[in-house]
């Protein structure tokens, strides 16, 4: 129990374990569509086997991503990734009456929600799944996206964590409002610069108070954000050496912030190809990625760059000699390529392609973000890599995004967690019913303030 | 109506189950294996109440044949999110959703979101909008958009997405918006979910956008009356269902003992559940469907399971219930195309 009750300390200790969570992708280039193996990405059967899985391999956490529009390319719907996802709260309220352990987790955007609206909703799931409830709170913004919404978009990008802060502490205060069990809730009131809350909650709070706070975000506002709300940031930083510097910074900003060294866990985005061996694990993952990126995915990544068709150019050959139209990339939108330099950028991969002699098919593959994020090789010696995570405390755990639906998790759970378990470094058993508990985070307490306020009220 | 009514369905409010999944659970699959066709949820705000659509997805995978249908408000909710919702119920109960729209006068649900509180006819326009919004988006992918074609690499057929485009109408009472679209997921199982209102909403709210309106009597005597008179606004092709409160004289105690457990505004039957038998095969004779609120839900649906569904049954009165089968199915009604399908889809609003 070394992760349990770490006291609020300057000094970050490493509880020595890795925990998995899952992200089952519902709009991505990642998830396999093409192999006969691939199931639906929508059918009610692929979720239940996923979580039931990863249930069954102790994950701590299933999660749900969120989009609010489809993704675009070129002006269009985005043909040929994966797309087409549920509503995360809905799927996973159907979650938990087939589940008995496993967190369940929603990213839920502060912009295009009321607060006091998805505190209730989440209260809600806390509650039905007896304690375990979590939000990824993410930001995402632009009037794209609020194009489908009564307020439009109605944030600038800069407002967007100053909004979510007050979001977050608002929803805080609404699962904090019952005094006991039975009630009475206490009011609460916020006034600000864009919404007005003024509500006495209904829900008490749930097994474990409230639910788990997750942050996914990248930027230094993002990690600040993550440093003073969250319980666990979901991370982009898998790779060893940016794991460790990526602990370092937050461990600075969770001392900053006045919550300690340990307040805030770690939970990177990662894929896993693994096999009996090392050769066949790396066969497996030119498999992978030959189905990942196929030769149009490889000719639409670059026209989100080049914002212009360039179907008339070789999947096997160079890059475009043409330049991009536009200055700034946003061709697919909501794939968060925002702003980049687009001409810049083309002269660049147009030379080190040429230096490495690879084609657009393999200059794409090797440039995709995924691949930062693999851990490829055998059961054992995976195994014995996060054992190396742990021991040091790199990450507390991995959110494993799986590249099959709906077996992606078969070879993990079967072959790698027993692997991890035999070192020492992996939960034999779900360490209580809740998700606080499976990732032994501390229940919250009121401050002094908060109490004040009850009175107050 | 025909001299043979087709056998009706009957629907039980299971409020009452709720903050607890355990308690749900057990509530649901008494009431499916009662018999009953369909479970609503209520959503009306009340200390300790979760969620509708939560606690109708929590039941999803637990049932094969009732339907699940939850209140969602129209009002103060995103359209958006609530049409995804919906949609996304729909797949976890394997095409057994429906929806109640609410559209309630609510001060507090106006401050808990900043707004000012709609009222009258207001609150109509919003119910109607959200439902068109809905029901554009729920048509937004064509049946068979996704298409996963090896050969070009697509995933999805761009063609058979389409722009819900909704703008509120010239008139609107509340903040006039814009919805664009498309949804972010598939068509529902069911193409449309069955969309089910109160009466008092009719009007703002036209018959042609619903497929089922909710009755109301302020007694037992006057509820058939009504449902003949909302028949003959709404016709045939939108289905009736009376609403009912229930006690029933169970483990030894006369119903008329705890009877003042209802809240009132409803027609109510106390009694024995042979009285109730004959009742309820009056009131099918007008109605397409009764809504039953028990007084105690557990009391009162364990007589209903032991006595009252039984001998609608054996009388004919009732629908089979179909495993694995649609809340259209339980309707009566087709699996409608997509009003996008084609150049020549059906106009506007028929794609119910
Ligand atoms: C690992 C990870 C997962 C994310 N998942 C989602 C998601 O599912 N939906 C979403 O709208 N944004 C998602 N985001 C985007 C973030 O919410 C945020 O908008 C983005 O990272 C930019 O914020 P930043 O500038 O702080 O990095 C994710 C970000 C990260 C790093």
């Amino acid at each position: 129990m070394t992760q349990h009750n770490r006291a609020k300390s300057d000094v970050f200790v490493p509880s020595g374990q890795i925990q998995f969570g899952v992200f089952f992708q519902g709009v991505n280039s990642g998830t396999i569509w093409k192999a006969p193996e691939s199931g639906s990405q929508t059918d009610f059967e692929s979720f239940r086997r996923i979580a039931q899985t990863a249930e069954r391999g102790l994950f701590a956490a299933f999660f749900l991503g969120e989009g609010l529009r489809l993704r675009e390319h070129l002006g269009r719907p985005h043909a040929l990734d994966v797309v087409g996802r549920p509503d995360a709260q809905t799927m996973l309220a159907a979650l938990a009456s087939v589940t008995e352990n496993i967190g369940l987790v929603a990213t839920q955007n502060t912009t295009y929600n009321d607060p006091a609206d998805l505190a209730h909703r989440l209260a809600s799931l806390d509650l039905i799944s007896g304690g375990r409830a979590a939000w990824n709170i993410v930001t995402t913004d632009n009037a794209w996206t609020g194009a489908n919404f009564r307020r439009g978009g109605y944030l600038d990008h800069a407002d967007r964590y100053k909004h979510a802060e007050a979001f977050v502490e608002t929803a805080k205060r609404i699962w904090d409002s019952w005094e006991t069990p039975d009630g009475p809730a206490r009011r609460v009131l916020h006034e600000g610069q864009h919404y007005t809350v003024d509500v006495t909650p209904l829900l008490p709070r749930s097994a474990q108070y409230r639910p788990v706070l997750f942050q996914a975000g990248d930027s230094p506002e993002g990690r600040n954000f993550a440093a003073r709300q969250a319980d666990v940031i979901f991370s982009a930083h898998p790779k060893f050496d940016a794991a460790v510097e990526f602990r370092k910074d937050l461990v600075e900003r969770s001392i900053g912030a006045g919550r300690g060294a340990n307040a805030v866990q770690i939970m990177p985005a990662s894929e896993f190809i693994l096999a009996a061996t090392a050769e066949e694990a790396l066969e497996k993952k030119d498999w992978v990625r030959n189905l990942q990126i196929g030769p149009q995915q490889a000719v639409a990544y670059l026209e989100q760059f080049w914002g212009r068709e360039l179907s008339v150019y070789d999947p096997d050959g160079p890059l475009p000699e043409i330049d991009p139209v536009v200055e700034e990339t946003s061709e697919t939108r909501g794939s968060g390529f925002h702003g980049a330099k687009a001409r810049q950028l083309a002269d660049q991969w147009r030379a080190e392609a040429k230096d490495k002699g690879l084609s657009i098919r393999r200059f794409v593959t090797s440039k995709t973000a995924r691949i930062d994020s693999t851990f490829t090789g055998s059961y054992t010696a995976v195994a014995d890599q996060l054992a190396e995570y742990a021991r040091v405390g790199a990450v507390d755990g991995f959110n494993i995004s799986p590249w099959l639906i709906p077996t992606g998790l078969d070879d993990i759970v079967n072959h790698l967690v027993p692997e991890l378990q035999e070192r020492g470094v992996y939960p034999t058993e779900y360490r209580g019913s809740t998700l606080r508990e499976h990732l032994g985070l501390e229940t919250p307490e009121r401050t002094a303030a908060e109490a004040a306020e009850a009175v107050r009220a | 109506m025909s001299t043979f009514p087709r056998p009706g369905f009957l629907a039980i409010e299971l409020d009452g189950a709720g903050r607890d999944g355990a308690d749900l659970t057990r509530a649901v699959l008494a009431a499916e294996s009662a018999g009953f066709h369909v479970a609503t949820f209520s959503d009306a705000p009340a200390p300790g109440r979760t969620n509708a659509l939560q606690r109708a997805a929590f039941a999803g995978p637990v049932t094969r044949t009732i339907a699940l249908v939850p209140e969602v408000d129209t009002v103060y909710t995103e359209p958006f999110h609530v049409s995804t919702q919906l949609a996304s119920l729909d797949y976890v109960s394997l095409g057994r959703a429906g929806w109640i729209v609410a559209a309630a006068e609510s001060p507090e649900a106006a401050a808990a979101v900043g707004r000012s509180s709609v009222t009258g006819a207001a609150l109509g326009q919003e119910a109607a909008a959200s439902i068109e919004v809905s029901r554009r988006l729920w048509d937004s992918w064509e049946d068979d958009a996704v298409i996963r074609d090896v050969p070009t690499g697509r995933y999805i057929d761009v063609d058979k997405l389409h722009y819900a485009d909704f703008e509120t109408p010239a008139g609107f009472a509340g903040a006039g918006y814009s919805v664009k679209g498309p949804s972010i997921i598939p068509r529902p199982l069911q193409g449309q979910l069955p969309v089910l209102v109160p009466a008092s909403l009719l009007g703002e709210v036209s018959a042609e956008a619903v497929d089922a309106v909710l009755v109301s009597a302020p007694s037992a005597e006057l509820l058939a009356a009504e449902v003949r008179d909302v028949r003959a606004r709404v016709g045939a092709g939108v289905a009736t269902i009376a609403e009912l409160d229930v006690v029933l004289d169970a483990r030894g105690q006369a119903a008329g003992s705890r009877v003042a457990t209802f809240d009132g505004g409803r027609a109510a039957f106390a009694g024995s559940a042979a009285g109730l038998a004959d009742f309820l095969a009056s009131l099918l004779a007008e109605a397409d469907g009764v809504r039953l609120h028990p007084a105690s839900l557990f009391i009162d649906l364990e007589e209903l399971s032991r006595l009252v569904l039984p001998e609608l049954r054996r009388r004919g009165l009732l629908r089979p219930v179909v495993q694995d089968g649609t809340f259209r199915d339980v309707l009566g009604l087709e699996r409608p195309a997509s009003r996008y399908a084609s150049a020549t889809a059906a106009p506007y609003g028929a794609g119910k």
